[in-house]
Order: C-alpha cells, then sequence, then structure tokens
C-alpha cells in the first residue's frame, strides 16, 4: 500500500505577510488585490478575518462592512513564490515523487521512505513553522484523494491519517462536495438521487453514478471508496512540459463566432491558470479544431513575447480561429494550448521591461486564477464566457477530473 | 516585541561558498566582532518577523541572531517604546 502526504500551507498568502509584520497575526488582515480600488477583491485572510466573516473572493468593500477593523495588505507575489520554492526544497529532502498544486498544496509519495507518513507529516509541519514560520496541514493517506481530504479536515497546524482500517468512519459521514474534483454540478446531478455523503456514493451501485455522471461517475465510485490509483506526478526537472493546453466538446455543436469565441476565452483562462501554477510562459499558441464530423486541424501563431495571461492568450486563439475558420461545418471541439515555454522567474522580469500595465494584468489573473482554483471554475469568469453559457459546462469538465493534455 | 534592525556585514565567503560574518555594524557606527559561528540554519525570526538564513554568533559573549533575508542582513532589535 502506498503512502501519500498532501501537504497544504495554511492561508499561504496571508501568513507570508504575517511572517514579515507579525503585529498583523493579532489584527484581522487580508490580502487583497489592487487594495487601492474599492472593487479589490481578498485572496486571503488569517484566522481573525476569517472568524468575522471575511470570505476569500469578496470585494474589500464587502469584507469590510462584516470587519471595519480589516487591515489589507497587497500582495508580494514573489515573496510566495521564493516561500512555494522553499517548502518543496524541504518536501524532497523526503521524496522526489512532488506534485504541485497550486503554490500552496503539494502531493508527496512517501512509500519508500522509512520513517513512515505520519512521522514525516509531523516533522514537515515542525519545520515549515521553524524554518518558513508557516503553518502546514497534511493528509496522511494511502491515496491522493484521501490525502487532499484529510489535509482540508483540520487546520491549521495538523495532521490527519485516513487509513485502510478508518477511513469509513472518517471519510463516509462528510458531505460528497468535499471530494477532490466535484464540483457544484456534479455536487447537484447527485443531491438529485439522493446522494449525499461520500458514504452514499461509496455504498451505492456503480451504476448509478453511471447513469448520472457518465464515465466520470466511475471515477467517483473509486475515489468514495479508496480506490484512486493516480500517481503522484512528478514535476520539475525529470519531466519538463513541452506544452500546456485544454480542449473541450461543447454539449451541442456550435454554429456562430460569439459561441466559439466564449469557448476559446474559457479555454485560454483555464490555460492560464495552469502555466501559471507551473511557473511558466510560452511563445505559440495552439488552436485546435474539430467539426461535427469530427475532421480537425491544428495552426499556431508566434507571440512577441512569451505570456501567461489569459488574455493575451485568448486574443491569439481567438484570431487564428477568425483567419482560419470558415464555418463551413458546425464545431464539436475547441482546443487551445500554449507551448514554447520558459519557466518564468517571478514577477520581476516581466518588471524589468518596464511594463506596469501587463505585470499589473499579471497579478490581477493571478488573483483570479486563484479564486478559480479555490471554488471552481464557475466561481469568477469573464463576463463575455458567461454569455456563451458554457461556463457550467467547463466547470463539469473538471468535476469529472479531466487530467488535461500536456 | 522586536523589529528587524538592518546593518551592514562584512562577510567571509570560502572557496566551497560557504558563509562567514565577520562584523556586524550598526547604525551608530559601532562595530562588533564575530567571536564565534555557533549555527546555521534556515529560520523564521519569530521575535522581529522575516524569514532567511539564521547565522548564530557569538558576540561579546552573547549569542546573536543575524539573519540574512534575501541578501539584506538583519537583527532583533528590542523596540524602543516609540517604535512600534
Ligand atoms: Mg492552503
Amino acid at each position: 500500500m502506498r503512502t501519500i502526504l498532501h501537504s497544504d500551507l495554511n492561508n499561504f498568502y496571508a501568513s507570508v505577510e504575517c511572517v514579515y509584520d507579525p503585529s498583523l497575526r493579532h489584527r484581522p488582515m487580508a490580502v487583497c488585490g489592487d487594495p487601492e480600488a474599492r472593487h479589490g477583491i481578498v485572496l486571503a485572510k488569517n484566522m481573525l478575518a476569517k472568524q468575522a466573516g471575511v470570505k476569500t473572493a469578496e470585494a474589500i468593500w464587502q469584507a469590510r462592512q462584516k470587519c471595519p477593523d480589516l487591515v489589507v495588505v497587497a500582495p508580494n507575489h514573489h515573496r510566495y513564490l521564493r516561500f512555494s520554492r522553499m517548502i518543496r526544497q524541504i518536501y524532497a529532502e523526503y521524496t522526489h515523487k512532488i506534485e504541485p498544486f497550486g503554490m500552496d498544496e503539494a502531493w508527496l509519495d512517501v512509500s519508500d521512505h522509512p520513517m513512515g507518513g505520519e512521522a514525516i507529516a509531523n516533522e514537515l509541519r515542525l519545520r515549515a513553522r521553524q524554518e518558513l514560520g508557516l503553518t502546514l496541514s497534511v493528509g496522511v493517506s494511502f491515496n491522493k484523494v484521501f490525502a487532499k481530504l484529510g489535509s482540508d479536515m483540520k487546520k491549521p497546524d495538523a495532521t490527519t491519517v485516513i487509513s485502510a482500517d478508518n477511513y469509513r468512519e472518517r471519510v463516509w459521514p462528510l458531505p460528497v462536495g468535499a471530494l477532490l474534483y466535484v464540483g457544484p454540478a456534479t455536487r447537484r446531478k447527485l443531491a438529485a438521487r439522493n446522494l449525499r455523503t461520500i458514504g452514499d456514493v461509496a455504498r451505492c451501485a456503480p451504476e448509478t453514478l453511471r447513469t448520472a455522471l457518465g464515465k466520470s461517475g466511475d471515477m467517483l465510485w473509486c475515489y468514495a471508496n479508496g480506490m484512486d490509483r493516480s500517481p503522484v506526478m512528478e514535476l520539475g526537472e525529470s519531466m519538463p512540459v513541452k506544452s500546456v493546453g485544454n480542449s473541450m466538446t461543447t454539449p451541442e455543436d456550435m454554429r456562430s463566432d460569439p459561441e466559439a469565441r466564449a469557448v476559446l476565452l474559457a479555454l485560454s483562462e483555464n490555460v492560464a491558470d495552469r502555466l501559471r501554477a507551473k511557473g511558466l510562459r510560452g511563445r505559440e499558441v495552439c488552436l485546435w479544431v474539430r467539426d461535427c464530423e469530427l475532421r480537425s486541424f491544428t495552426t499556431q501563431c508566434r507571440l512577441r513575447e512569451s505570456t501567461a495571461l489569459a488574455s493575451e492568450i485568448g486574443r491569439s486563439a481567438i484570431q487564428l480561429f477568425r483567419c482560419h475558420y470558415r464555418w463551413e461545418k458546425p464545431i464539436r471541439s475547441l482546443g487551445v494550448s500554449v507551448s514554447m515555454l520558459e519557466s518564468e522567474d517571478s514577477d520581476v522580469q516581466l518588471s524589468i521591461f518596464g511594463e506596469a500595465d501587463r505585470v499589473r494584468r499579471y497579478e490581477l489573473e493571478g488573483t483570479l486564477g486563484e479564486i478559480r482554483r479555490r471554488f471552481g471554475s464557475t466561481a469568477i469568469q469573464r463576463a463575455s464566457i458567461l454569455e456563451g453559457g458554457y461556463a457550467a459546462t467547463l466547470g463539469s469538465v473538471e468535476a469529472c477530473g479531466t487530467r488535461f493534455m500536456e | 516585541m522586536a523589529h528587524r534592525a538592518y546593518v551592514r556585514v562584512l562577510v567571509d565567503v570560502d572557496e566551497i561558498g560557504q558563509v562567514q560574518p565577520v562584523k556586524i555594524y550598526w547604525e551608530d557606527g559601532r562595530c562588533f566582532e564575530v567571536d564565534r559561528l555557533l549555527d546555521v540554519r534556515r529560520a523564521a525570526s519569530t521575535r522581529a518577523g522575516g524569514q532567511g538564513m539564521r547565522y548564530t554568533c557569538r558576540v561579546r559573549g552573547r549569542a546573536v541572531n543575524l539573519f540574512e533575508d534575501e541578501g539584506r542582513w538583519f537583527v532583533e532589535a528590542r523596540d524602543v517604546p516609540a517604535r512600534r
């Protein structure tokens, strides 16, 4: 049996700010994108702000209504990147099988380590506290899904073990939404069949789930029963990523520019989020189109500068689409990918070019991406995507746990 | 509470890249010799905030924590009442 940890830095951005200004620990504080603007958004908050009801992704003015003493701090992305790297260096002392999930979370496969999962988890927490001044929540289990669940169960600074012996008592009573990849759309479909807890899902017949959710029903059933076998993907030097892309087949064929545009923007946002999570940028945007007769083609263009900006990726994808598609047939699927990748070495590099505006957009998109990652891809989207009516679709693609092409 | 007092330091870097603080210059011009390096490790300063490589040095018989934080160096200095 494997030993998998899921390690999650608590209130990451806010905690890093508290490291540099310990007085913030005793006041409700939030890291907010664009604090000068009334409509700046809460990216992260500390415990006191959380207790006051401040929520991530809400506007500063909303947060202030609940918490008038709220201290608002601007984000320091280069610092978060630095801390994210440092914690990964610590992880790397225990295993080379590390799969980051955003800047503050990672799975670790420590099956081969003699210390055992729980002891490693406790040592990681101690080291994070002493060496970085941050706290970790760590889930220890025999698969990735339960490990992630475990790290969510007790915060901050806690180890939660979900073993083959205790998962029925610990995991099954939880609402099904606590499972990774179960978004609001899936939750609604399950609720319609009166499946509300993870145990409900685990105990029901796989066929029921297949009817409700299609192929991903089987996957969900496996997850609930502790049968997730997905490996911890080793990222980094050993496995260079050549391109980052995503594609989508819409429930009904697309027949107009606005529909295609909405899908391309949604895809571009997803690609940008993932580029950012991996600390990458790319110089080539590739468009893939498949029509309703399943004929497909790809086309690509080079950019002047490498980017991880959804707006720039989306603009190129739409331009490619307009130049190369004549609407002879309705479209079944679209894909966007970015290649010719290079690692983004913090925002500093961007600012060397003196492109203040681009840096700002980069930070703003980082903000939105973070929110989507935490709350699902439908949490925040460009108005143009919502108009296309495809937001929910993309959400459910993610909810099914699709592993995107790399 | 303490605060981070950024200081000028003289450091010695040997052939294999090991860094050893030699002197710490206080803002009022006083200079303190590092008698001995007691410990080096990555650490967060719980007293003054900040994080970096922590060099615990013996200076005039006392252990002093000297931090290297992204290229700048600070010591944990006790707050004088006027400061926050
Ligand atoms: Mg976290």
